[in-house]
């Protein structure tokens, strides 16, 4: 369902500068039929997790091919494939990993250690409330072991007052955020015990003389650029440019000046979009304030901008190298070669040597909850969490569920369908907002719970244990989930991940016919290769013989010659 | 193209790729010229890439015409006779890349490259060279390193699923990452001459005798004066006969260039799109390593990549 954008042109090479905004579905079909005009391609400009797309459409092919850019719509397409008994090519490339990160509240609110955390900050929490929903829960005024939060003297700071001028708003606000709620997390003595204390900062400090008006004018319409944009009415030209704390507060303000006077309307329903530039300095003038409060390093716009909007950073040849592997795994899933399917992980030195290292597909995860029928345990506070948590904090971003059905043993506490009644549908919507002690069926401390997608043939039991407490900090969900494997390891450090991509839940299926290959493209540090990603190709053997030598030596400094290929198995591919 | 600094439009249009690797990295791909000879699958992969990517300019020199074999793999290729009649393969492949990249400056140039001169060569940067004769290849080699500026040197061949990659990059320096800081290195790497006499003897055990197998194909086809890939399974026989003459002369066990490689790597002309995809990729990654020679093969086993290291 994804259309066409500009950045997308430097790798994405079946579409030009004039197919931008259309779907990429319908111009790739058009593109490929220029070179290939006799193949069939039907395009869907659509979103794969709606429900036209069910196990009988699926059952429709031999092979699936996925390029999918969220957790989320892999596993659905990955349960999918499963009901339907059809192969499934999985890819992906640098970035995916790093994207299933949330933060502890008290970190975004009050105890900051890294640009990320001012970023997410400025974003979810400052920019949210100043142009977004009024009435969404809002943690900015949050302080540690503070829960008051929505007084209304509070709420009536971010209000722009009637006849106020909007430089002075902006002012307001910033002294607001950046000098007075700082100055009130600092009273309280035991959060800084052993952590370095931020600094209040006042806009009449950094800024003392009020930012005179561009061109004169009240409403800059000439120069459609100038109100678009707050760095071009500064004159700030180099996005890679980190800006000091000065020219940081003076985008602060140019920026909040420009939304409120040019963009009026969309105040109260904006969320953030990193392809909305105003949008962009703002979040990040924001998040370098805070940040310059917090002691830590300031960012430039460019790095911002790809922190707040997730930006995954990609080039034409290792796509290239992906894609082709993709085809070869594709054709041997094709003429039923069960015995040589193959996971490649494409390894990335930043010495740029490559090396493509085969690996035998992983067996069957006995814990994953897919392919096994181990129940899974919630630790959860039944008498103060609502369902409505428990649906979004785990049947939906934990399992990945799309449309589910809770029951309780003949009970059925909430459901999502097309063909639901109004009284049904409030019955739900009440259900929702009970804590799950208090629910018509009353779930607690030794409750089993069923967790059903019937789209994704997927059904998953939950055993649940009442807890009291709960770390804030270690678990800010206030719910421990156990027996659920991750669909990817944690990633402990950017540079070195380990080869276990694909270890748990992405397992291969125990139907006959079906095989999942991943094949993933990583970055390791350089010098000698973690232990992780070692592989003995026999390591991972089902029993069956493996042909190839297992004499893979991964060490970088190795001068060496390597041999991995198999002689004996000299087959036409 | 532009001043120091990227245009609006480069940061816009290359921003996933500086998150990669930096904008000083595409100040200076935006600078370099490449030259490229032989405009087949795996050349038009990389040319794709290389174009995409940003790089300054783009020289491709193929005056062969259209055949059912470039059209099998050569995606630039409209499959319209119309379109394409009249038109050398190198016309034909740069109207199909200009449309990746109107910033890009790509043209074309006539003629035998082994016939032009060092000047000729002084233009570029880059110099891969694919479809070429063992004569052919060493010849433009020794061209590039006469030059006072340095002209990095590859060449790329594909035959059946296999492929193979020679780098040249003369003297090359590069920071490396320690403990305790960066130290600068210098590498010295060998002409394609150099590398290829380099004793068998001292080469094994650990060599894929897949690069083996490319020697005897490339000695047996300069040897009877073919163009490259002009072979057949007629000829097996004498490709065996010179593989056991090889062998001997490099006291190198026969067993280590078996005779099922050289069938299929006499028979399989046509390339192979997935392959293609794979070496044309790497070819653009391969700017910066120890290695000069990589071979690659793929069979329904496992991917397979080689290094001959420095």
């Amino acid at each position: 369902m994804d259309t066409i954008e500009v950045s997308n042109l430097n790798r994405q090479f079946l579409f030009r500068q004039s197919h931008v905004g259309q779907s990429k579905a319908k111009v790739a079909r058009d593109a490929v039929l220029r070179f290939r005009p006799h193949i069939s391609i039907t395009p869907y400009h659509a979103n794969v997790k709606d429900s036209n797309f069910n196990v009988d459409f699926f059952k429709q092919f031999n092979v699936i091919l996925n390029g999918l850019d969220n957790l989320d719509a892999r596993r659905h397409v990955n349960r999918l494939c499963l009901a339907a008994e059809v192969p499934l090519v999985e890819s992906g490339t640098t970035g995916f990993l790093g994207q299933v990160t949330t933060y502890p509240v008290c970190t975004i609110t009050s105890t900051p250690s890294k640009f990320v955390h001012c970023v997410v900050w400025a974003k979810d929490l400052l920019f949210a409330k100043l142009f977004g929903d009024k009435n969404q829960d809002n943690d900015l005024n949050v302080r540690s072991n503070d829960a008051a939060r929505s007084s209304k003297n509070v709420d009536d700071v971010f209000e722009w007052g009637e006849n106020e001028d909007i430089e002075q708003y902006g002012r307001r606000i910033y002294d607001h955020v950046f000098g007075y709620n700082i100055e009130q997390a600092l009273s309280n003595e035991e959060t800084w015990k052993n952590r370095n204390k931020p600094r209040p900062i006042y806009c009449r400090d950094v800024l003392p003389d009020i930012m005179t008006q561009r061109n004169g004018n009240n409403v800059d319409k000439t120069d459609d650029l100038s109100s678009a944009s707050a760095m071009a009415s500064l004159g700030l030209k180099n996005p890679q440019d980190i800006w000091c704390l000065m020219e940081n507060t003076k985008v602060f303000i140019e920026a909040l000046k420009l939304f409120f006077t040019n963009r009026r309307k969309e105040i109260g329903n904006l969320s953030f979009d990193k392809d909305d530039l105003l949008a962009v300095e703002f979040v990040t003038a924001a998040a370098n304030i805070r940040a310059a409060s917090f002691n830590i390093p300031l960012q430039s716009l460019f790095e911002a901008k790809g922190i707040a909007g997730n930006i995954v950073h990609a080039v034409a040849t290792t796509n290239a190298i992906v894609a082709g592997l993709i085809v070869i795994e594709a054709i041997k899933v094709l003429k039923k070669d069960t015995e040589s399917y193959r996971m490649t992980y494409c390894l990335e030195h930043p010495s740029k040597k490559m090396l493509l290292m085969p690996v035998e597909p992983f067996e069957p995860n006995k814990s994953c909850c897919v392919c096994s029928e181990t129940p899974l345990s919630l630790e959860i506070n039944t008498h103060r969490s609502k369902l409505r948590d428990f649906v979004e904090k785990i049947v939906k971003a934990k399992l990945g569920m799309n449309s589910p059905l809770i029951m309780h043993a003949t009970a059925l506490l909430y459901e999502v369908g097309d063909d639901l009644e109004e009284d049904e549908i409030a019955n739900y919507n009440a259900n929702l907002e009970k804590v799950l002690s208090e629910l018509p069926s009353p779930v607690t401390g030794g409750t089993m719970l069923t967790v059903e997608d019937l789209q994704q043939e997927f059904t998953c039991n939950i055993h649940i244990k009442h807890r009291e407490e709960f770390d804030e900090e270690k678990e800010p969900d206030g719910m421990v989930l156990s027996g659920w494997t991750q669909a990817l390891p944690e990633k402990k450090d950017a540079k070195t991940s380990n080869g276990n991509g694909a270890s748990t839940s992405k397992s291969l299926p125990t139907k006959p016919g079906n095989t999942e290959i991943d094949i993933e493209v990583k970055e390791i540090s350089d010098g000698t290769v973690s232990p992780g990603t070692k592989r003995k190709l026999s390591e991972f053997s089902d029993g069956s013989p493996v042909d190839h030598s297992s004499d893979v030596d991964e060490t970088r400094n190795n001068k060496k010659i390597q041999n991995h290929d198999d002689e004996d198995e000299l087959v036409m591919l | 193209m532009n001043g120091e600094e990227l245009t609006e439009q480069e940061t816009a249009l290359y921003d996933r790729q500086i998150r990669v690797w930096g904008a000083d990295a595409q100040r200076r791909l935006s600078k370099s010229h490449i030259l490229v000879y032989g405009m087949k699958g795996t050349i038009a992969e990389f040319c794709k890439n290389i174009v995409l990517a940003g790089v300054g300019s783009l020289t491709l020199v193929d005056d062969r015409d259209v055949s059912e074999e470039a059209l099998s793999a050569n995606f630039l290729i409209p499959p319209d006779e119309s379109v394409c009649r009249g038109k050398t393969l190198a016309e034909l492949c740069c109207d199909s890349l200009r449309e990746f990249n109107p910033m890009v400056r790509v043209s074309v140039e006539k003629g035998d490259l082994a016939s032009l001169g060092a000047e000729f060569f002084d233009k570029f940067d880059v110099v891969v060279i694919s479809c070429c004769s063992l004569a052919t290849k060493k010849l433009i080699n020794e061209k590039c390193r006469k030059l006072s500026k340095r002209v990095s040197f590859y060449t790329v061949d594909c035959r059946d699923c296999c492929g193979e990659i020679f780098v040249d990059l003369q003297k090359y320096n590069y920071a490396k990452k320690k403990t305790d800081g960066t130290t600068e290195s210098e590498l010295q790497y060998p002409s394609f001459q150099e590398a290829i006499s380099v004793p068998w003897k001292s080469l094994r055990p650990k060599v894929s005798k897949l690069y083996f197998a490319m020697r005897v194909i490339e000695r047996f086809e300069e040897a009877e004066k073919r163009k490259p890939r002009e072979i057949s399974i007629e000829d097996l026989p004498a490709v065996l006969k010179l593989k056991k003459e090889l062998c001997e002369e490099q006291s190198l066990n026969e067993s280590h260039i078996p005779d099922t490689l050289l069938e299929r790597l006499v028979m399989g002309a046509k390339e192979f799109p997935p392959v293609c995809a794979i070496i044309g990729g790497t070819l653009g990654q391969v700017n910066s390593s120890s290695v000069y020679f990589l071979v690659f093969f793929f069979n329904v086993r496992q991917p397979s990549l080689i290094y001959v290291e420095h």
